[in-house]
């Protein structure tokens, strides 16, 4: 079964809609998500010390051309879903504290637990 | 005169600075490569690249810094930076091109500051090009491991009631620091305002002071 993380951060919804337009998303805002582990080819722009970890979506970015497949010279379609999604540094280092960090990850990075 | 015996001073008594002629670097090397392709196949042209790189170097601080004046004397224009912080920049006449820009908000409880931990993804079209150290591996894996610690040798000592949000720059966003209005400046314009906000306190490195 999943590892229950030490502390998941805290999220207010947003005062306002997000200006870019992303489509169907799968994740909502507070949503509990967790990175997916492994390794991919391409210019992956999910960093290592965030794969396997578990945080909370914060606010679903847009719908971009995945990176991926852009630096390569293809078209990156169809789009891809991006989340900006908050860790709790105690969860990802076990330093203690209530300090946090906000990343932007793809949705085919994530999976919901 | 003092300077008289040494061969390697010049006449005006410095010192002689190196020549840059040390052999290209394999990524020099490409870069040349790709630009020649790209001009020989008609896709862009010198005076286009170097138009580019003129207009890069004209941005600088200032622009963010104007940004930064104006939503603090503002809330409207605020409210709209902090919901598109693209389109805001751009209603003040700051091109923003395709960056996406998200706006966070410094408060007395909450510190924000940005890094990219994957390159060095900075908001070049507000700030300008990134300085040296936003680029090292210094700063860029210890600003996600111990940021009170890395903001504290930038003379930045923040209060354990104040929580820390670090801004990991992956993808395609791009963050400026809404740094907290300083006390005492109740009776300033945005002009003076401006002249407090400094690049670091848009990175979260520093906060404005008076």
């Amino acid at each position: 079964m999943c590892e229950t993380p030490k502390m998941l951060p805290h999220v207010d919804p947003l005062p306002f809609d997000p200006p870019y337009p992303a489509g169907d998303s799968r994740f909502a805002p507070g949503q509990t998500v967790r990175v997916l582990k492994g390794s991919a080819p391409g210019h992956v722009r999910t960093p290592w010390y965030l794969r396997g970890r578990t945080g909370v979506s914060e606010r679903v970015c847009g719908a971009f051309a995945n990176p991926e497949e852009l630096a390569y010279n293809r078209d990156g379609l169809p789009e891809r879903v991006l989340y900006r999604v908050r860790f709790s540094m105690d969860e990802i280092w076990g330093n203690g504290g209530t300090d946090t960090i906000d990343a932007e990850i793809f949705e085919h990075w994530l999976e919901a637990i | 005169m003092p300077h008289d015996h040494h061969d390697h001073l010049s006449p005006s008594g410095h010192p002689y600075r190196p020549d840059n002629d040390h052999p290209l670097t394999h990524w020099q090397t490409m870069e040349i490569a790709v630009r020649e392709i790209l001009i020989e196949k008609g896709i862009t042209d010198a005076g286009i690249i170097n138009a580019q790189v003129e207009a890069m170097d004209r941005r600088t601080p200032a622009d963010g810094a104007k940004v930064v004046a104006r939503a603090w004397t503002d809330p409207e224009f605020k409210a709209r930076l902090l919901a598109d912080g693209s389109a805001a920049c751009e209603e003040m006449g700051f091109p923003v091109d395709a960056m996406k820009l998200v706006v966070v908000e410094n408060t007395p409880d909450l510190h924000n500051v940005v890094v990219c931990t994957l390159c060095s993804c900075y908001p070049r079209n507000i700030l300008g090009l990134p300085p040296e150290w936003y680029k090292t591996r210094a700063y860029r894996s210890r600003t996600v491991k111990e940021p009170r610690k890395v903001l504290s040798e930038f003379g930045l000592e923040l209060p354990d009631s104040t929580q820390i949000r670090v801004h990991d720059s992956t993808a395609d966003m791009r963050y400026l620091v809404l740094p907290a209005r300083p006390d005492a400046t109740d009776n300033w314009d945005e002009d003076k305002l401006a002249s407090i906000v400094n690049r670091d306190s848009m990175i979260g490195t520093a906060v404005p002071t008076v």
